[in-house]
């Protein structure tokens, strides 16, 4: 497994062909964030709309002490395109089973924890749970494994949670793009797939086994999801694996790249940080900081003003409070990464990672009006 | 006198329309006392939701005028329509269909075609628009009660960046016209009106000031003023140098009606 070549594909995985993977990578590749000044920063803030070059001046180094004019010109902008509007969510993990190797994640198939998956009645109680605390929007999540939660076991989860929430997103492994339109038929609308690290050479050795190791079918996962059906797709680099610069460069290119070639989808972006896992307590996001991190935050909306951004319960209550409305429109609340916790009387499985943010629902909601913005139940009516 | 305009059989004095893609309680609040709204969008994608919602919040009387935003084609906008109505929204329905992300700018081939099917399901149909006069002409044909052309990309505060289309769908079509999105300040609501708009959707603008009662009621100023400086007919525009004190004509007027030169 090891020697299997992670930018090749493994049996029965799609290949929609390369092309904006190679672009991505050639043009991250050519990016010495070295060579821009605060008068490149500056002309990427006064432009209406922002070239790659103006992105990354935002991500470089010269933008790190213009960091309050980034936040003032990335308000403009979330107002703009979003007004006041605050979307809320809640995930729910259903399985915790997982086939691959990734070196930095808690449910890693050589990490002794407890696994479990839900029953359809496990399911129906968190599910219930969930709704019975005002959420009408749910993010249904798997470890990866093909086995203990392949697409008929998720595409059942989707059925039920349709019944109940207006809109269902996904958190799963990357399949093909017929499980996808399954999904989609199942009442699912919106798929978020993180590539980790958009380098290649460290992508390898931080994930050594699984199908996962394969880059590229991870990479087109979000084309074969719009193919499928679905309407939203999500993009995001784990923060703190490799150079953050890049790795943002390459999220915000991917991105928009994806909306070029399919313009009526709807473009998410999430920022995750390392955080530290049940195997292992020292694992961190190592150079980004909240400010690296609140940087990023603004260069992407910068970049991409029309897209949403989600800010997990990776972050603390404090800094989440304070990016709602300048930079991200789309948080958390009431999170648990582990498996059956929503429900009374249902045994827990292992956490995914440690969360920072433990507030309920009526807690962000307050803290969000308290920001003179408005929490938003649904924003979207699947027909 | 005093002046309406009339959509789908009611009578409308105020001229200002509060779009809801940006709302908050306050944002409709202001809406309604300061800027003298009689007629607020509610986006049903968010009406079709358990929490409270902003149906509560809005006083008999006032028209709701449920949009299909979401709507990526025709068909899912006349899907969302029927959905307005069964939530009890009422037969007003702004068409909006678009299917780019980035610049949230309507197809208007998919509009016609919803406008058509809604129409003739017997609903009030005010379609948004990219402003193209053969379009209008065919929203009008397909059943529109009014057309609403964008002024510039919505959200953007741009103002008129499509003036001249602007001006050439209010000299040509012949049901109201409704300029909707890119208005972001009073004095480009101000000047549509002048232009000879019906009325003026506006959101952003009045959502994102510092103060919004303050900037809703400069809205309706703005309007009023606007449309009574249309009503009252601008004067001409002299050129440099004021009037030729003889015009090149008036030798026209020499000679009597019914004499003929010999």
């Amino acid at each position: 497994m090891r020697h299997t070549d992670h930018m090749g594909f493994y049996p029965r995985q799609e290949d929609l062909g390369s092309g904006l993977m190679d672009q991505v990578l050639d043009r991250v590749g050519q990016t010495d964030f070295s060579v821009f000044t605060s008068r490149d920063v500056k002309a990427a803030l006064s432009h209406r709309t922002r070239t790659i070059d103006d992105f990354a001046a935002c991500l470089s180094p010269a933008a790190a002490p213009l960091l309050e004019d980034l936040a003032g010109a990335a308000q403009r902008e979330t107002r703009a395109h979003f007004g006041t509007s605050i979307q809320l969510f809640t995930p729910l993990y259903i399985a915790n089973y997982c086939a691959n190797l990734c070196t930095y994640c808690g449910f890693a198939a050589d990490n002794r924890i407890h696994r479990m998956r839900l029953t359809p009645e496990g399911i129906e109680a968190e599910l219930r749970a969930i709704a019975d605390l005002g959420f009408e929007e749910v993010l249904i999540l798997t470890g990866e494994s093909p086995k203990f939660s392949n697409t008929a076991y998720i595409a059942d989860a989707v059925r039920q949670a349709a019944r109940l929430f207006r809109t269902v997103g996904l958190e799963i492994q990357p399949v093909n793009t017929d499980d996808y339109r399954l999904l989609h038929d199942a009442g699912a609308d919106a798929v978020s797939v993180y590539q980790e690290t958009y380098n290649p050479d460290a992508y390898d050795p931080l994930h050594p086994g699984g199908r996962k190791r394969s880059f590229p079918y991870r990479f087109q996962s979000q084309e074969r999801a719009l193919r499928g059906g679905m309407r939203s797709v999500g993009f995001g680099a784990l923060l703190g694996l490799d150079d953050w610069h890049t790795d943002a460069l390459a999220t915000g290119l991917h991105a928009s790249l994806v909306q070029q070639a399919y313009p009526a989808a709807e473009i998410s972006l999430s920022c995750p940080r390392l955080r530290p896992t049940v195997a292992d307590a020292t694992v961190n996001a190592r150079d980004v900081h909240e400010r690296q991190l609140f940087q990023i935050l603004c260069a992407y909306r910068l970049f991409l003003p029309y897209a949403s951004i989600t800010v997990s319960t990776r972050e603390r209550a404090g800094f989440r409070d304070n990016v709602i409305g300048v930079v991200a429109t789309k948080v958390s609340a009431g999170v648990s990464t582990g498996v059956g916790d929503h429900a009374e009387g249902l045994s827990s499985g292992d956490e995914q990672f440690e969360i920072a943010d433990g507030r309920d629902l009526a807690q962000v909601c307050a803290a969000v009006r308290a920001r003179g913005l408005e929490p938003v139940m649904n924003d979207h009516v699947l027909v | 006198m005093t002046d309406t305009f009339t959509l789908g059989g009611h009578e409308f004095s105020s001229r200002f329309i509060l779009g809801s893609g940006k709302f908050n309680l306050e944002l409709v609040r202001a809406a309604l006392d300061h800027a003298g709204a009689q007629m607020i969008t509610l986006a049903v994608r968010r009406a079709n939701t358990d929490a409270p919602s902003i149906l509560d919040h809005i006083p008999a009387g006032i028209t709701l005028l449920p949009n299909t935003s979401g709507a990526r084609t025709a068909e899912e906008a006349v899907r969302i329509a029927r959905l307005a109505r069964e939530l009890g929204c009422g037969d007003f329905v702004k068409v909006e269909v678009i299917r780019d992300t980035k610049y949230l700018l309507p197809d208007n081939q998919e509009t016609i075609r919803a406008t058509e099917i809604l129409a003739g399901e017997g609903f009030v149909v005010l379609p948004y628009m990219h402003p193209d006069l053969n379009v209008a002409r065919d929203l009008v044909g397909a059943g529109a009660a009014a057309v609403m052309p964008l002024a510039a990309p919505i959200g953007s505060n741009r103002g008129l960046a499509a003036k001249e289309f602007l001006q050439i769908l209010i000299d040509e079509i012949e049901v109201p016209i409704i300029v909707d999105a890119g208005i972001g300040r009073p004095s480009q609501a101000c000047e549509a009106m002048e232009m000879g708009a019906t009325a003026i959707m506006a959101n952003t603008a009045i959502a994102t000031a510092s103060d919004i009662p303050a900037m809703a009621r400069a809205f309706r100023l703005a309007i009023e003023a606007g449309r009574e400086g249309y009503l009252a007919g601008p004067g001409r525009v002299l050129e440099r140098g004021g009037e030729a004190s003889s015009p090149l004509t008036a030798f026209l007027d020499e000679m009597g009606l019914d004499e003929v030169p010999a």
